[in-house]
């Protein structure tokens, strides 16, 4: 019994917008299965007294004062945009 | 059948720090397209972000305003998203451990007042600016990183002159702690809207739809109306609301469909990988706490107990911690508080709504209002010659006594002087001196404006009267 359906390989796939075949759907879904069985293994561990974290640096509070600097010129900023126009980078049409 | 409207508000609110929450670049409205960014904004590879200590440090301080607690350990979450008005495909927010929970505001509307609880406040990353054209978008990415905290009500709203009233009682307490501008029309300020309906004594909420492009506090008021009528048209013809968001069209007052939401938001939230977590202590809190002014409720009930204002008048003049300021320093400068209050919500308020100017936009100062009502409250001038008074205070500045001296307009209240003027106009006007005698009172009338016109309007009102009286008594 697989871990993870087609279905989810396939929502998985289109968030990111990764267009996938029903034979690479098949062949993630053998992948991902191994990837969450490997990642279970943690499961034996006994956690419960253990804090939930996000980071393994022992470290907190790294803050910066508010003081601003010059933003990049506008030519830097627009030079690797495949399109640009009136200063502004120009992206094909959004539909939502 | 009857239905119950239950509405949340979600408010962003832009904070006013010199840089941007999580690079160096500047914060400032109004730039040339794509001149404020740094290579952190831009989302280029290998940069890191640094989280800017003001703007966690105003996101408490509103979440204080606002009555909620304060996180002790707060962090940034990654939120997962494809839109070209952020370059990183991901906006750096907060997802399980807000700066900010569990906080309320107290409105007051159409007679009653209301708790409104706010379930939570967090920081985050404003996105880029887009402009739609014929077939293509442009892209500004200046606003990309500006910090924002998102206020999102609990669903306690229950009208749409609720929802106004909250979002009035926001912006005023936010402004007053003075981390944002909360300027509606510059974008410091916006709001999305959720509204569903349910029937009367149904516990289980009804399907919500969202409103967006809301651009005012009235807007807000008039999509929700809208929105609140066809929703309970729908329902009473049997019909099904679908879970969707809709676009306020402000020249029809209707709400249109934008899209149909499918399933819930997927957004696969994770901890920001390249931050840490903000630990924040009792003196951390206690200092920010300190920091906070007077805030509008508590200034109102003071104006009420201290000065003997209305309620009405003390209401008015703490809507905004500039308008109530002034107003403390005209009465500390001498002006007695109600004859203060009237001309700040009078005359003040109209030459402010005329020119489209804020108070210290003008030169009026408290000491130059305090000078001209002690004027008037003397008798030096007539309120009529203050009205010209003012109007030089507010353009040009000054000491009210000065501009009196300068410009001659002291008010004429010696008998004598004025006598001599009366009968002069009395020699000249014999036909009114008739008109009078033989009933026609409103002749006086006519008299007097002689009087202001010979003395530029500077006699004093009562003794001219009582002078023409006595005069006319003697022909």
């Amino acid at each position: 019994m697989s871990r993870i359906t087609i279905d989810e390989v396939k929502h998985v796939a289109n968030l990111a917008r990764l267009a996938i075949t029903e034979e690479e759907a098949e062949q993630f879904q053998h992948q991902l299965d191994a990837i969450i069985s490997f990642a279970e293994e943690l499961n034996e561990l006994d956690t419960d007294h253990v804090e939930p974290t996000s980071h393994v640096l022992d470290m907190n509070n790294v803050l910066r004062e508010d003081e601003a600097t010059k933003g990049l010129p506008q030519e830097e900023v627009l030079k690797n945009a495949p399109d640009s126009q009136d200063g502004y980078i120009k992206v094909p049409s959004i539909m939502d | 059948m009857e239905f119950e409207t239950v509405i949340g508000l979600e408010v962003h609110v832009e904070l006013k720090t010199d840089s941007k929450i999580f690079s160096a670049s500047p914060n400032h409205f109004g730039a040339e397209p794509n001149t404020n960014t740094t290579v952190v904004d831009l989302g280029y590879p290998g940069v890191l972000p640094v989280v800017n200590k003001k703007a966690v440090e105003y996101g408490m301080k509103a979440s204080m305003a606002l009555n909620c607690e304060i996180a002790p350990v707060t962090k940034f979450d990654r939120k997962n998203y494809f839109y070209p008005d952020n370059p990183k495909a991901y906006q750096i927010s907060q997802f399980d451990k807000p700066v900010g929970e569990h906080g309320w505001i107290e409105i007051e509307v159409d007679g009653y007042k209301k708790k409104i609880g706010i379930t939570r406040i967090h920081l985050e990353e404003d996105a880029g600016k887009l402009t739609h054209g014929k077939g293509y978008s442009l892209v500004d990415y200046n606003r990309q990183g500006t910090p924002l905290i998102e206020i999102v009500s609990e669903p306690d709203i229950r009208t749409p002159n609720e929802a106004y009233a909250y979002l009035e009682k926001l912006k005023s307490i936010v402004q007053y702690t003075g981390v944002s501008d909360c300027k509606m029309e510059e974008g410091s300020l916006r709001c999305d809207a959720n509204i569903s309906l349910r029937p009367v004594g149904q516990e289980e909420f009804g399907t919500k739809t969202e409103l967006k492009n809301l651009n005012s506090f009235n807007f807000v008021r008039k999509g929700l109306e809208y929105e609140e009528k066809r929703q309970a048209e729908v329902l009473r013809e049997g019909g099904v609301i679908e879970q969707e968001t809709r676009r306020f069209d402000e020249a029809t007052g209707k709400t249109l469909l934008m899209r149909v939401k499918e399933g819930s938001d997927d957004y696969r939230y994770f901890p920001e990988p390249d931050l840490l977590d903000i630990v924040i202590d009792e003196d951390w809190k206690a200092r920010i706490r300190a920091e906070i002014p007077e805030l509008p409720d508590a200034r109102k009930t003071r104006y009420i107990d201290t000065f003997g204002l209305p309620a009405y008048d003390a209401g008015v003049l703490t809507v905004t911690k500039e308008t109530a300021d002034f107003f403390e320093a005209t009465v500390a400068a001498g002006a007695e508080p109600k004859q203060a209050s009237n001309w700040i919500m009078g005359e003040v308020s109209a030459y402010l709504n005329a020119e489209g100017l804020e108070l210290h936009e003008t030169k009026l100062t408290a000491e130059g209002l305090a000078g001209m009502i002690a004027l008037i409250e003397d008798g030096t001038i007539s309120s009529k010659i203050a009205k010209t008074v003012f109007k030089e205070l507010i353009e040009n500045g000054g000491e009210a006594k000065k501009i009196v001296e300068d410009k001659g307009l002291v008010q004429i209240s010696d008998e004598s002087a004025l006598l001599a003027i009366v009968t002069e106009i009395l020699d000249n006007n014999p036909q009114s001196i008739d008109d009078f005698k033989n009933g026609k009172k409103k002749a006086v009338g006519f008299l007097v404006g002689q009087m202001m016109k010979a003395t530029k309007g500077q006699a004093n009102p009562q003794i001219v009267n009582k002078l023409l009286m006595q005069e006319i008594q003697k022909r």
